[in-house]
Formats: structure tokens, C-alpha cells, sequence
């Protein structure tokens, strides 16, 4: 992403932004609310006026925005429904079905989303974020509304199958960043600014009780609350 | 069990007022003289109810078809939406029953004319229900769709109609209890059939008793025409379920 501005209700989020991102990698932006985490999500994947999205991207926002009138494994098809493709749709159909198993809801696959709980939901949301097959992923707080054990598992679901996507995440959760983040950047200030990249060691997901990822959380959290 | 009750005290009350003052039968007749032509009269009330029955359904359906389809056609185009909505508004300034006249000289005696009043009177809030509906499609659905490169005829059809579903629903509810009143008014003004038709008749001819017993039955078309449009408006949104149900 080059010299991109951002300009949300005549407020500066952002001035000539520059950002790179590791392919096949997952980067976490992290950063308090209201700094214009989302207004930056947003504008990768071309929804924000005069953005053009990033090429073609699998976007998946802080609600789990499936379509009540739709069962699980429709609501997880809707990319091909949307796109007028019959025979799109029946090829992905067993990818979708395996997705869903995947994420544990093999015996929920035509229920409404109103009979799921709020993390059998945001699967369903992480299947059909999947399930467009996009190179480049963009999440927003995914997991942010959810109870904190309940993310932990989803955190490691993510992990496993998002590998090999280049997969942007905004997050205020410092904990998340550093669990599921090849990369970690800060985000702080009005309009913000980007920090240094913070690159933990080991593989994703990382444990949580890790001694040396929970030292890296205290740094973090102090950098947060420096930059306000 | 209340509301029966309920009317069945009103009943009561109705019949004694009549017994303590006297009135005269053409002027208000006892709900038990009432009874008695319901009874009497069956065939000949039944016979002008299926008449009045067929314009108010065939006019909801007109009306529900015509509404939709144009709430639909607002939606999807901004030029339709700029040169026709203002005239519907318009149209919903002009009396109803100042046109009736007008219909009945155009349409003639027959049903035509009270089927096309019937559309016009609930076509108003069927367009109005399901324009809203399509216009207040929740903005996180539409930018999925965005992102997932959705032509603009597939986020009407399969985001924002769905989505409208439950006000169009609200809004046929509001043109189920309104239908009968086109009907009736354009036999009122000119008929050859139907219990509007017969009201008329019977209270020029001193027959009052016959008129309510119209006006009952009539009653009971418009409250089965409201359930069965309820009914099939809860079906129309099975994943809204309503509350106090």
C-alpha cells in the first residue's frame, strides 16, 4: 500500500501512508480504539471512497453479518450466490462442506444463524471467509466480542487455516496480536502513524502462557497507552 | 375468550337500548332482528359476500403485485425513482373516493372497477413499506457483497428483498385491513352486486335490518382477509420470529 490517505467524516485518520505486507504472512495491526484501524481495513479492501481494493479480497468484519433467511452452509456460499455463478457454486459446495466441518459445525450445515451462539457464528463467518478463496485476507476484531476462551480456540482455528494467506488483522487485543501476528505493527497517534515491525519468534499460533510472548504483551500494552 | 365476551356484553347492551327506548327497527334494529335476517336471508348475503370477497382479494393481490413492483423498480433505479415516486405520493393526496366515480365510469358496474379501487387504496402503503424495507439494508451486508464483487441485481435479490421482506410484510398486513374500504366504496357508488351493493339497496328500502346484517358479514370477510394475510405474512419471515407469540 503506497502514499494512501485516509479521510474519514472530514477527520484525517491517516496521511501518506506507506505499508508493506509479508506475502503468505499474517500481520497484525494492533491499537486502541478509535485510531483508525478499521477506516485502514476498510480502505485495503476498497470500500472507502476513492479506495480501490487491494486485488481480489476476502474481508471479514467485527459482526458475523450472515443473512438470517440463510443456513449455514448457504451463508457460507454466498460469495458465488452473489456472483450469479451456478456452476461456481455447486463446484465449491464439498469445499464449503469441509470448510464448515472444519470449523465445527458439520451437523449445523442448514441451520439458521439465530439457533448458533455467538462463536458458532463467527465460525460459520470464518468459513465463508475461507471459502471465497482469496489470496489476501482482511479481518477486523474478529473475535473481539467473544468470551475470552472461546476466542483462544478460534484464535487457533484461524492460525491453522488461514497458513499460507496473506492475511491482514486489525485487533486492540495485544494478546491476539501476538498469538496469531507473524508481523505485529503498532498503530498510535491522530492521524496515526505506523510502528516499527515487531516479528515474535515461533510459529503460529503461539501459546499463550508463554513466558517471552506474555513479556512482549507487557511492552506492548505500554506502548498502547504511551501513545495516546 | 375476553374480547368475546367483550362483544358479547356490547350485544346485550345494543339490544336492551333498543327494547328501553323504543326506537323504531329502520332507524336501528335489535341485534336479535339482525340475527334473524342473517338467518333468513343466508343465501342472498352469501351469494353478494363471495362477490365482494373476490374484488377485495383480487384487489390485494392486484394491489400487492403492483406495489412491490414498483417499490422494486425505485429501488433499483435512481431515474425511475426521481420522476415516478413523487407522483405516487401525489396520487395518494387525491381522496380515494373522489375517483371512485371516475372508475366506475371507466371500468363500468362490474368488478373491474372495485378491483382497481381496492389496488388503489392499499397500493400506497405496500410501495411505502417495502421502498423503506429495500432502502435500509444493513450497510455491513452490502459491503460483503462489495467485497465479494456482487453485481448490483444480485445484492437487490438475494440481500436487500430478503432483507425488505419483514416491512413488506408489515406493510401488506396494512393493505389486507384497508382492501375492503376500496371495495365497498366503489359498490357505493355503483354496483350491480356485493354487500356494499346491498347496504345501499336495503336502506333505501327501509330494510335496515338487512344492511347490518351486510355490515356483519362484511365485518367477518375483512377480519378472515386480515388473518390469512397475517398468516402468510409469518411465513413470508420465518427467521423473525415476533415477539409476545
Amino acid at each position: 500500500m503506497r502514499s494512501a490517505h485516509i479521510v474519514l467524516d472530514g477527520h484525517v485518520v491517516a496521511e501518506n501512508l506507506s505499508l508493506e505486507f509479508p506475502g503468505g504472512k499474517t500481520t497484525c495491526l494492533l491499537g486502541r480504539s478509535g485510531v483508525g484501524k478499521t477506516s485502514l481495513l476498510r480502505h485495503l479492501a476498497g470500500l472507502l471512497p476513492g479506495a480501490d481494493a487491494a486485488g481480489p479480497v476476502a474481508y471479514m468484519a467485527q459482526r458475523d453479518l450472515l443473512l438470517p433467511w440463510l443456513g449455514v452452509l448457504d451463508n457460507v456460499l454466498l460469495g458465488y450466490r452473489l456472483r450469479l455463478d451456478a456452476a461456481a457454486r455447486r463446484a465449491a459446495e464439498p469445499r464449503a462442506r469441509s470448510l464448515i466441518a472444519e470449523v465445527g459445525l458439520g451437523d449445523r450445515m442448514h441451520d439458521l444463524p439465530q439457533s448458533l451462539s455467538g462463536g458458532m457464528r463467527q465460525r460459520a463467518a470464518l468459513a465463508r471467509t475461507l471459502c471465497e478463496d482469496r489470496q489476501i485476507v482482511l479481518m477486523d476484531e474478529p473475535f473481539g466480542h467473544l468470551d475470552a476462551v472461546t476466542r483462544l480456540d478460534l484464535q487457533d482455528l484461524a492460525a491453522r487455516l488461514l497458513r499460507g494467506r496473506t492475511v491482514v488483522m486489525v485487533t486492540h487485543d495485544p494478546l491476539e496480536a501476538l498469538r496469531l501476528g507473524h508481523e505485529i505493527r503498532v498503530l498510535s497517534g491522530m492521524p496515526f502513524a505506523v510502528g516499527p515491525v515487531i516479528a515474535p519468534s515461533g510459529d503460529v499460533p503461539r501459546d499463550p502462557g508463554d513466558a517471552g510472548l506474555l513479556a512482549l504483551q507487557a511492552r506492548l500494552i505500554a506502548e498502547l497507552r504511551r501513545g495516546s | 375468550m375476553r374480547p368475546l365476551l367483550t362483544a358479547f356484553g356490547l350485544i346485550a347492551a345494543w339490544e336492551a337500548l333498543v327494547w328501553l327506548s323504543g326506537v323504531p327497527p329502520y332507524i336501528l334494529p335489535p341485534p336479535s332482528r339482525v340475527a334473524v335476517v342473517l338467518i333468513e336471508r343466508f343465501d342472498l348475503l352469501i351469494e353478494q359476500a363471495a362477490w365482494t370477497a373476490a374484488e377485495m382479494v383480487l384487489g390485494l393481490m392486484l394491489g400487492l403485485v403492483l406495489g412491490a413492483a414498483l417499490a422494486i423498480v425505485f429501488a433499483a433505479s435512481a431515474g425511475w425513482r426521481r420522476w415516478a415516486l413523487p407522483l405516487v405520493i401525489v396520487s395518494q393526496a387525491v381522496p380515494v373516493i373522489a375517483v371512485a366515480p371516475l372508475l366506475v365510469l371507466w371500468l363500468g358496474y362490474g368488478m373491474a372497477s372495485k378491483v382497481a379501487m381496492a389496488a388503489l387504496v392499499i397500493f400506497f402503503p405496500v410501495v411505502s413499506s417495502l421502498y423503506d424495507g429495500l432502502r435500509r439494508t444493513d450497510p455491513g451486508w452490502l459491503e460483503l457483497a462489495r467485497t465479494m464483487n456482487a453485481p448490483p441485481r444480485a445484492i437487490l435479490l438475494h440481500i436487500r428483498l430478503p432483507a425488505a421482506l419483514p416491512a413488506f410484510a408489515s406493510g401488506a398486513r396494512i393493505a389486507a385491513a384497508v382492501a375492503p374500504i376500496g371495495a365497498v366504496i366503489g359498490e357505493w357508488v355503483g354496483a350491480s352486486a356485493g354487500l356494499g351493493f346491498l347496504m345501499t339497496q336495503s336502506l333505501a328500502r327501509g330494510q335496515t335490518p338487512l344492511a347490518f346484517a351486510a355490515l356483519v358479514i362484511l365485518c367477518l370477510l375483512g377480519l378472515a382477509l386480515y388473518y390469512a394475510t397475517d398468516r402468510a405474512a409469518r411465513r413470508l419471515v420465518p427467521w423473525q420470529p415476533f415477539q409476545g407469540d
